[in-house]
């Protein structure tokens, strides 16, 4: 995935947003955006809809001009130039395959518009064809072709024209689960072989996390975070960015002391002192948000071995969910609801399985909480948590 | 085997209606006419006995070449107008905005509540040598003074087009509102120009409306009547008036079927080549499904 062979990568992006900021109407899509994308890389834009990704991704190809900033392309100023004249090519969420066209009239568009010679062209869309296994289909109409075909089609016409970065705007949405897993190990493929620099619009996580060197998470038209995909999901700087990513426990706490410069205690209510890793400069006193992955939290009918750093508490089973390779648990303990994933494993087995309503204990290293930057009330809500407040239904009752 | 022959039945049964209806009022008319092309012609301005083919002779009478050369081109060239003034009209009202869209269409549909005759009327009132355009011309220096407005064949072509616009607007609007937009960002994404964008993309996108504006203003205007009657003059007369004079000043009426005939032919010429080119393009399609 790494673009060795292109050689070191300039300082700075190759790709740079300078200060964007585009206003339609009365929605401010994008607000002082700043981003460099380096060379050869596969950056991803993710966000939910209308967090301005896309708009992100439609100056930089020259379809909209941005009210303020600059956007820069390998050293060069390309904010004033028409979308012909950027050697930057797209990828359609509809694919925008000419209907009139044949596959192989569609992938030599861009040649011909550039007057290239006969002999060339035929060369040149007789290897994309190739690259993207379609010599068969070449003859074909796109209403003639399925969807994954369509997407190769528009990944050869874009190519073909050798731009400096390929933009892809959700470019698997309309295909199903299994066709865009294959198509996203495609690209990957793809990416490899051409090495150019893919900026990636998505608002699937699992696709940006996958295919990304590198992510930025956009928010109502502002950058969240950037990060590889490790750092992002393990070290969210943001409430939004660690529900928006996976799934999380947000536990609203005090500092009460520091441990050893690294850990602190907690006082959250409800609960027992909490111990935290804080590699920030938070003091005693200071209100802090932890967030939890699910995953880091474990969970058993026995009462885990007492550690230093681990916290250990008692819950009671509100909800159980089967997922196939893992459960989740939605677990109370105190005034907190904590959700718990489990991967199956044939040593459960002989284990007598957790249900609803049982009690159990649940644990989690002190590295595992961590502490966010910033909190916002509203991004609870991306969490998708079952019903409060099972156990006071009658019905429930009865079934007790 | 008895379904499918009930079946049959069942078609021709519900299509013979509509079937008759064409036949009875518009293929057997057309059969009189070209019947009435080969009778000799009476003094009493009825149709004599015997079959003949002096009437088709006497149009290559220099005259008559004249006149159909004369309302072929005007034909020609009201839609070559009408469809370059239609295309970009039909382009900008899929673009605007829904308000705009609708005040727009409005406009084009309202003059419709007026007459034909009427505003034909009217055009001859504006290009009157007395009327307001001439004298706003001469005004601006465009115009000389003796220059002519009126009855001649360019405010035949000037009337035909006020006259035919909207019929070519509309379904090249219909078939802009369907087009997807996004293509023309594909093209210009690729390198396309502006224009190229437009001509290689767009034009081929709305093809369908594109052919049913031609003949929706190719058709009536060859057979155009009251537009050369009332602004034409002699200079600009098309085979409609000519038909109307054989009918109502000769009274010969094997000779306007004569005429009738070449007009028939001029219209059904356009039409089966478009319905050729339509085939054309739908065929490996219907193969391969």
């Amino acid at each position: 995935m790494t673009p060795s062979a292109a050689g070191p990568a300039p300082p700075g992006g190759f790709l740079e947003f300078q200060n964007i900021s585009k206003r339609f109407g009365t929605i401010q899509a994008v607000e002082g955006v700043s981003l460099e994308i380096r060379k050869g890389e596969i950056f991803s834009l993710l966000g939910p809809s209308g967090c301005g990704k896309t708009t992100m991704l439609r100056l930089a190809a020259g379809f909209e001009q941005p009210d303020a900033g600059r956007i820069i392309l390998d050293g060069r100023d390309i904010t004033d130039l028409p979308p012909n004249k950027r050697r930057i090519n797209t990828i359609f969420q509809s694919y925008a395959l000419f209907p009139h066209m044949t596959v192989r009239d569609n992938i030599a568009y861009g040649l011909r518009v550039a007057k290239k010679p006969k002999s060339e062209i035929e060369a040149e869309v007789e290897k994309m064809l190739h690259l993207v296994r379609m010599t068969d289909q070449a003859g074909k109409k796109p209403d003639q072709l399925s969807g994954g075909q369509k997407q190769r089609v528009a990944i050869a016409r874009a190519l073909i024209n050798k731009p400096s970065v390929l933009l892809l705007d959700e470019p698997l949405a309309a295909l199903d689960l299994k066709l865009r897993q294959r198509m996203l190990i495609e690209l990957d493929l793809i990416h490899d072989e051409v090495g150019l620099t893919f900026l990636y619009v998505t608002h699937d996580q699992g696709e940006a996390m996958s295919l990304s060197d590198r992510i930025a998470v956009m928010e109502k038209g502002r950058i969240e975070q950037v990060g590889t995909p490790a750092e992002i999901y393990e070290a969210p700087r943001t409430s939004f960015v660690a529900a928006f990513i996976g799934d999380t426990n947000f536990l609203e706490g005090e500092v009460v002391d520091i441990q050893d410069g690294e850990y602190s205690r907690l006082r959250i209510e409800g609960l027992p002192e909490i111990v935290c890793f804080n590699d920030k400069t938070i003091r005693p006193g200071n209100s802090v948000f932890l967030s939890i992955r699910p995953e880091k939290v474990h969970i058993s009918r026995d009462r885990p071995e007492e550690s230093r750093l681990r916290n250990i508490l008692p819950a009671k089973v509100e909800d159980v969910i089967y997922l196939g390779s893992m459960t989740k648990y939605w677990v109370r303990t105190g005034d907190h609801r904590i959700q718990a994933l489990r991967q199956h494993a044939r040593i459960f087995l002989d284990e007598k399985p957790i249900r609803w309503k049982d009690e159990v204990w649940i644990w989690w290293h002190g590295d595992d909480g961590f502490m966010l930057e910033r909190y916002r009330e509203r991004d609870e809500s991306l969490i998708a948590a079952p019903p409060q407040n099972l156990e006071e239904s009658p019905e429930d009752e009865d079934k007790g | 085997m008895r379904t499918e022959i009930r079946s049959k039945l069942r078609e021709v049964l519900m299509t013979s209606p509509s079937f008759l209806w064409l036949a009875a009022l518009f293929a057997l008319p057309t059969a009189f006419v070209f019947a009435i092309a080969l009778r000799p012609a009476n003094p009493f301005g009825g149709v004599g006995r015997g079959w003949t083919l002096d009437n088709l002779e006497r149009l290559a009478d220099p005259l008559y070449l004249d006149v159909v050369w004369r309302t072929l081109w005007i034909s020609g060239l009201t839609t070559l107008i009408c469809l370059s003034l239609a295309v970009p009209i039909g382009y900008v009202l899929a673009r605007v905005s829904r308000k705009w869209r609708g005040i727009c269409l409005m406009l084009i549909v309202i003059p419709f509540w007026t007459n034909f005759l009427i505003r034909v009327f009217a055009w001859k009132a504006l290009l009157h040598p007395e009327g307001p355009v001439k004298r706003v011309l001469v005004g601006l220096g465009l115009a000389g003074p003796q220059t002519p407005l009126l009855y001649n064949p360019a405010a035949v072509i000037l009337v035909s087009v006020y006259t035919f616009l909207p019929f070519t607007i509309l379904p090249i609007y219909a078939a802009a509102d369907k087009f997807d937009f996004q293509l023309l960002e594909a093209a210009r994404d690729l390198g396309a120009r502006p224009w190229r964008a437009f001509r290689t993309v767009f034009l081929p996108g709305i093809r369908r409306g594109l052919l049913t504006a031609l003949l929706f203003v190719l058709i009536p205007s060859l057979g155009s009547y009251i537009i050369p009657d009332l602004v034409g003059g002699p200079n600009g007369e098309m085979l409609g008036n000519k038909i109307a004079q054989r009918v109502f000043v000769d009274r010969n009426l094997p000779e306007a079927g004569a005429l009738s005939v070449v007009l028939i032919l001029a219209v059904l010429a356009p039409l089966v080549v478009a319905l050729f080119l339509e085939r054309k393009k739908e065929k490996p399609e219907a193969i391969l499904r």
